[in-house]
């Protein structure tokens, strides 16, 4: 087993997974009829990901575990996520302004892995690339209809980047991992990550009206498995039948 | 003896659980039929990530052989090339206009970000002065749109590629 290559699977993974379920919360609370199916479709695609994320880590590892087991009997510490993810929906404005950093995030990187020498991320990559930019497009339009809106709603949605800023330092997070993952050619070159990010949210932040937060301060830990307490909430909520009633299936 | 012509033409009575008016076939999720004249192996995509009706097909595609004389059968899954709404076939196309589902319109992949909603004629009175409603619809495939003279609301089928 490469430990350094599930490692690398798990962060890919348990970002799809964190923020499939966060949207999830959704289903039945949305806004709008429409937004509600919007964003349980989109957790829908992001459930796919990472099963087909978790189920090649699973393989990966051959402990003989399943995604399923990956997905649910882990701990808290175990979970590799974005914090960024793991933020609570707030309102409206602040689950599309979360969903539109990371959507920025997600294209550039599955573009990149359609390339990875490990055949099953290439092809993970590749389908997950055409849902991502479709996410895209959908959170980049409502940020710029709240940003650029009425007073309230501008003012609400410059709050929620102003909340979530803090956590987007983490999206370009590097280590011993990507390092190795970059020298087997599983991660293809993405020294130009952040530039490319950062030109798609200024170009979508001026016409929206919102600036970029001056308050520097930048919180990260997630890809260590050192989460915000958030995180412990959605695990509880997320493993309750696992937990209670082992090997339960439906 | 079995041939894969044969698999092909039954795997045309297996409809999409979804969108019952396309069969499997017409959908482009069989990627290949392959049989030594007695068991077969049929491979498919899943149209989106998560699409819940991939099982069902499966099961459904197993069920199918069986009844026509094949007991074994294995089905597997597969990711790449990643399915896309060209694989629709013309006549899954015709099917589902005359079910009332605008079919994916032949979208150039332009930029994500501030694009233009595509104008998709309305199934029901041809017309192409209709509103998106929302990018997403009923299903993962589909997003919702009305017709600003029939005023009739409809699915379309988006163009995935």
């Amino acid at each position: 087993m490469n430990q350094a290559q599930v490692e690398f699977v798990l962060r890919i993974a348990d970002d799809s997974l964190i923020l499939g379920h966060r949207l999830s919360e959704w289903c039945g609370h949305g806004p709008i009829l429409e937004e509600d199916i919007a964003m349980t479709n989109i957790a829908l695609d992001l459930i796919g990901q990472a099963t087909s994320l978790l189920n090649h880590a699973a393989a990966l590892q051959g402990e003989g575990k399943t995604g399923d087991d990956l997905a649910f009997l882990r701990f808290d510490r175990d979970y590799r996520n974005l914090l960024l993810v793991e933020q609570p929906n707030g309102d409206f404005g602040m689950t599309m302004m979360r969903q539109f950093l990371f959507d920025a995030y997600r294209t550039i990187l599955f573009e990149r892995l359609q390339a990875s020498s490990d055949e099953m991320i290439a092809a993970i990559a590749e389908k997950s690339l055409k849902e991502t930019k479709y996410h895209l497009k959908h959170s980049s339009e409502w940020v710029i209809r709240l940003g650029d809106g009425t007073e309230e709603s501008h003012a609400r949605i410059q709050e929620s980047l102003n909340t979530l800023w803090r956590y987007t330092n983490e999206l370009f997070y590097t280590d011993a991992v990507d390092e190795e993952m970059h020298r087997s050619g599983i991660l293809p070159d993405l020294s130009d990550l952040r530039e490319q990010w950062e030109d798609t949210v200024n170009r979508v932040f001026q016409e929206a009206t919102l600036s970029i937060p001056t308050n520097n301060w930048k919180q990260e830990g997630g890809r260590k498995g050192m989460h915000s307490e958030h995180l412990g909430y959605i695990l509880a909520e997320m493993q309750y039948m696992q937990r209670a009633y082992p090997n339960m299936e439906w | 003896m079995v041939t894969t012509t044969e698999i092909w033409r039954w795997l045309e009575e297996v409809s999409d659980p979804e969108i019952p008016v396309l069969t499997v076939v017409d959908l482009g999720v069989i990627r290949s039929v392959e049989t030594d004249g007695k068991n077969a192996h049929i491979v498919i995509t899943p149209t989106y990530s998560g699409c819940p009706a991939m099982k069902m097909i499966e099961d459904q595609i197993i069920e199918k052989l069986k009844e026509k004389g094949v007991v074994n059968c294995t089905v597997a899954l597969t990711l790449a090339p990643a399915w896309t709404t060209d694989w629709i076939s013309q006549e899954g196309r015709n099917k589902l206009r005359e079910y009332g589902i605008a079919p994916p319109e032949n979208e150039p992949d332009k930029t994500v970000l501030f694009a233009k909603p595509t104008v998709v004629p309305c199934p029901k009175c041809g017309s192409s002065n209709t509103r998106m409603i929302s990018l997403f619809g009923s299903t993962a495939c589909k997003a919702h749109y009305q017709c600003n003279d029939c005023l009739e609301p409809y699915d379309y089928f988006k163009c995935l590629k």
